[in-house]
């Protein structure tokens, strides 16, 4: 048996009123009021689709022996980088081993789907033991448009393996066909998509139902043995039409979470199948389907493990953790959408050496610090000589995981003066339960509720980006524990 | 056994220029209207100066790198310049080269010249941190830090630490500032003149919490300097009610606060270190009972604040008190920033340390004018430039040659 053996979710914690975008933008788009309901996810100025991902991953493999990983891969439709692997960002973020295979999946709408059945052929064929599959998703559209309302920011993560499977892969079948109902040519920022109601009669009805039914011959089942549709689809109801197509059930097509979440691209698919697999029983099976220049369909059933899964934040924790969000100018500033003035504090220099960066990536990007072994300190940054001035030992430090580790707030402010583009800036100095300390900026706070003492989660996350050359830097920051209450 | 700079060197002459936005003037004026006054003072010709010291933290804001941006302007004749840099304490590193060379033997008369050139910037406060110039690792993982951020962290970690209201701590440290406005506004040089009340500070906008427009430093240029020799040769050329070196030290961060367990935040380890050895080498056993007056480095208002306990004039804890009761204000029992400080007369960086000296130098030899202090014999300065979490710290204690 093989297949789903994890899951970890991550939606934004801002959520954005689809009413405020309608009502910026109803004097020249009225008809996006069909579309206004609910609220879609939002990324913070300091999160994109590799951040989403990497923080969808940690949920994933927490408590699992990073060493076991024999690849990692991402899909997205707007990666931070065209080229540099952002897989293997990801994996530098996880602290995964460095003999690993990776891989970045892209271009199409079912891309999450993609990596998922390649990181399952790669489990089946015995080559890997255990494969990150990951898709995220800040998706970028032009202001006005119905994507801006339809799509939402969110990132899933998926491991893949043969041990302790919560969702035992049956099949999968997929169907290419070159589809154009939207596109992104080399270099342009927005996507052009083409007629709604040619996409929904001579695409996805078309496409979908026979990719479904391929699957169903392949499997050997009818669609009546299928207890839950998953399928992220812009027309809400054309799922359950579709199922109605191929026998099964109306009512067991999920959700596509578009009042409370909206379409996450790459990753929705996987998003809604985590949701599904957060509220499955042993024996469930679990169709899903992704459209997208042809479509992928994937069959999967749930195991008594799936018992096992309830510790997991997975896709119902991240959207418990959830703040409000009304301001529809700074959603166009956090994609970097506006330019406004932000001072000339904002015009520094900042080029990053590549040489500094990966002479220091453990600990730049995988929170790696060091553990001295002839007096047991934990430090924050690993160097030379050890921190503890009754040690000084040299040359003694081992790598130690700082991303996990329980901390607080030490020393903090909210300062007005510096550059940043969700002013004020908050951070302070952050120390780690069991030693090791550091100054940290700090994000996802509420402002006004920081004060000493306050438990903190380290996060991955956007530090700066250098426009001049379109580079994304990432650090970790620390993320406030706040209950929900309190917001 | 070291003995101490004690009484081996005296100043002998001292300048200072007009602090302020002098958007008028480059480095070049500031220095010269500075070093004019001060060679007048010693009553030599620039010839007899055998090795300068040259303080400049900014250079790319001011005369680039090396020394030449010093001896040009000042036409010095060939001899060794050292430029130094050490944060907002360059200026007392740059009088500590001066000092040093002199008590060495190595030559008899040396200049000590700080210098800043700021508002060339094109926006309030110190230059942004840059990811180049902060160094490459440094601008890759640290948040990016104003100057008041920095320093404003000090107030949460006090509060919680002393458990202080943040109303009470703000009140306190807004008198601070009042404090220090009160002496500005006598001081011709000073870049602020205006006395302000505690609500003005209080109720102004704030830049990095808990400290407002008013906790914060005067951004300005300018520029110090003093001429030195020992006090046998000062003696030698007519020179009487001498102001001699009592101590010297410097205290530099080596990241325990920053990366080990014990700092808690609410305070500067190195100025504990610094005031320790410095009264050590003066002498002094009572520092509360003993000091006449202090300039210490307000850069803010909350920097003020705990370096009262720092140094050891007020007990741990003791400081809003102290406050509280004018203790440190012109009239108190130890008058604490007489000329303005930082905060009034200005922060120009490489000239504050020297800044600081030339007010002790002015008030020991009865010439401050309006704020000239009773019979004050023993000063401090205190000259901190960095973060909280990783500074460096100097001192010099200087008073009558007796």
């Amino acid at each position: 048996m093989f297949g789903i053996t994890s899951y970890g979710g991550h939606i934004p914690r801002l959520r954005l009123n689809r009413g405020v975008i309608y009502g910026a933008n109803a004097w020249m788009a009225p008809g996006l009021i069909g579309s206004a309901a609910g609220e879609r996810s939002m990324a913070n100025w300091d999160e994109d689709s590799l951040t989403m991902a990497v923080e969808a991953a940690r949920d994933c493999i927490d408590g699992f022996d990073k060493s076991q990983i024999d690849a990692a891969y991402m899909a997205s439709l707007n990666f931070p980088f065209e080229a540099r692997l952002n897989s293997g960002i990801m994996a530098t973020a996880l602290n995964l081993n460095s003999s690993l295979d990776s891989a970045d999946f892209t271009a199409s709408m079912r891309a999450g789907a993609s990596a998922l059945v390649a990181g399952l052929n790669a489990v089946k064929s015995g080559d890997f033991r255990n494969v990150l599959v990951t898709a995220g998703d800040r998706r970028i559209t032009k202001m006005a448009y119905t994507h801006e309302l339809l799509a939402g920011d969110g990132a899933a993560a998926l491991l893949l393996g043969s041990e302790n499977v919560v969702a035992e892969f049956k099949s999968s079948f997929t169907i290419t066909d070159d589809f154009a109902d939207h596109y992104r040519g080399e270099g342009e920022q927005f996507d052009y998509n083409w007629e709604e109601r040619w996409i929904r009669d001579e695409g996805i009805l078309k496409i979908v139902p026979k990719a479904i039914q391929g699957l169903l011959e392949k499997a050997g089942i009818s669609g009546k043995d299928i207890d839950r549709f998953v399928m992220p689809c812009m027309f809400p109801r054309v799922p359950m039409q579709i199922a109605g197509m191929v026998g099964i059930e109306a009512e067991k097509a999920a959700d596509n979470m578009h009042n409370v979440c909206g379409d996450t691209g790459t990753a929705h698919p996987l998003v809604m199948l985590i949701a599904e697999l957060e509220n499955a029983k042993p024996g469930d099976k679990i169709l899903m389907a992704a459209f997208g220049q042809g479509c992928t369909v994937m069959l999967f059933e749930v195991t008594d493990n799936i018992s096992k899964m309830s510790n997991k934040r997975g896709i119902k924790g991240c959207l418990a953790d959830r703040k409000e969000e009304h301001n529809y100018i700074k959603f166009l500033s956090h994609r970097g959408l506006l330019h406004q003035d932000q001072t000339m504090r904002a015009e520094a220099n900042w080029r990053t050496a590549m040489s500094t960066l990966y002479r220091n990536r453990k600990m730049i990007l995988g929170m790696v610090g060091g553990k001295c072994t002839k007096c047991g300190t934990s430090q924050w940054p690993q160097m030379e000589t050890c921190v503890n001035p009754d040690c000084k030992a040299v040359n003694t430090q081992e790598d130690c995981e700082f991303a996990d580790q329980p901390a607080s707030i030490m020393t903090y402010t909210s300062d007005l003066l510096t550059f940043t583009p969700d002013p004020p800036a908050h951070y302070g100095m952050v120390t780690f339960e069991n030693e090791g300390r550091g100054l940290f900026d700090f994000t996802d706070y509420e402002n006004g509720k920081i004060e000493v003492g306050l438990p903190v989660r380290m996060v991955f996350r956007i530090r700066n980006i250098d426009k001049q050359r379109n580079f994304t830097q990432y650090y970790w920051k620390a993320k406030p524990i706040i209950k929900q209450e309190e917001v | 056994m070291a003995e101490g700079i004690k009484d081996k060197v005296a100043i002998i002459g001292m300048g200072c220029s007009k602090f302020g936005e002098r958007f008028d003037c480059g480095p070049d004026e500031l220095m010269v209207e500075a070093f004019e006054e001060c060679i007048q003072d010693a009553g030599i010709d620039r010839d007899e100066i055998q090795a300068a010291w040259f303080g400049q933290c900014y250079d790319e804001l001011g005369t680039g790198k090396g020394a030449p941006g010093m001896a040009i302007p000042l036409r010095l004749p060939y001899i060794p310049v050292t430029r130094v840099e050490n944060f907002c304490a360059t200026g007392t590193e740059a009088f500590r080269g001066a000092v040093y060379a002199v008590a060495s033997g190595a030559c008899d008369i040396a200049l000590a010249l700080g210098v800043e050139k700021l508002k060339d910037t094109g926006y309030g406060g110190l230059p942004a941190i840059d990811g180049v110039n902060s160094g490459a690792l440094a601008g890759q993982i640290l948040p990016n830090i104003s100057a008041p951020g920095a320093f404003a962290q000090l107030a949460s970690a006090y509060r919680a630490k002393h458990n202080v209201d943040y109303n009470d701590l703000k009140r306190a440290i807004a008198q601070v500032s009042v404090k220090s406005h009160a002496n500005g506004a006598k001081n011709p040089k000073a870049h602020l003149r205006k006395p302000i009340s505690i609500e003005k500070v209080m109720g102004a906008p704030i830049i990095a919490d808990p400290l407002g427009l008013f906790d914060c430093c005067g951004v300005s240029d300018g520029s110090a300097c003093a001429i030195v020799t020992t006090p046998e040769i000062a003696k030698s050329m007519g020179k009487d009610n001498l102001v001699s070196v009592k101590a010297l030290q410097l205290s530099v961060s080596n990241g325990e606060e920053v990366g080990y367990k014990d700092w808690d935040g609410s305070y500067f380890a190195t100025a504990r270190q610094a005031a320790k050895k410095a009264y050590k080498e003066a002498g002094i056993k009572n520092p509360r009972e003993e000091i006449s007056m202090l300039e210490v480095h307000d850069c803010f208002s909350i920097t003020e604040f705990v370096t009262y306990e720092d140094l050891q004039i007020s007990p741990e804890g003791g400081a809003l008190k102290d406050v509280m009761d004018g203790f440190y204000n012109s009239d108190g029992q130890i008058p604490c920033q007489i000329d303005g400080g930082l905060k009034c007369f200005g922060h120009p960086i490489g000239a504050s340390g020297l800044r600081m000296l030339y007010e002790m130098y002015l008030q020991l030899q009865g010439k401050a004018g309006e704020r000239q202090l009773a019979d004050p014999r023993v000063g401090i300065t205190h000259n901190l430039g960095g973060f909280p979490s990783a500074n460096v710290c100097a001192m010099a204690i200087v008073g009558r040659y007796e």
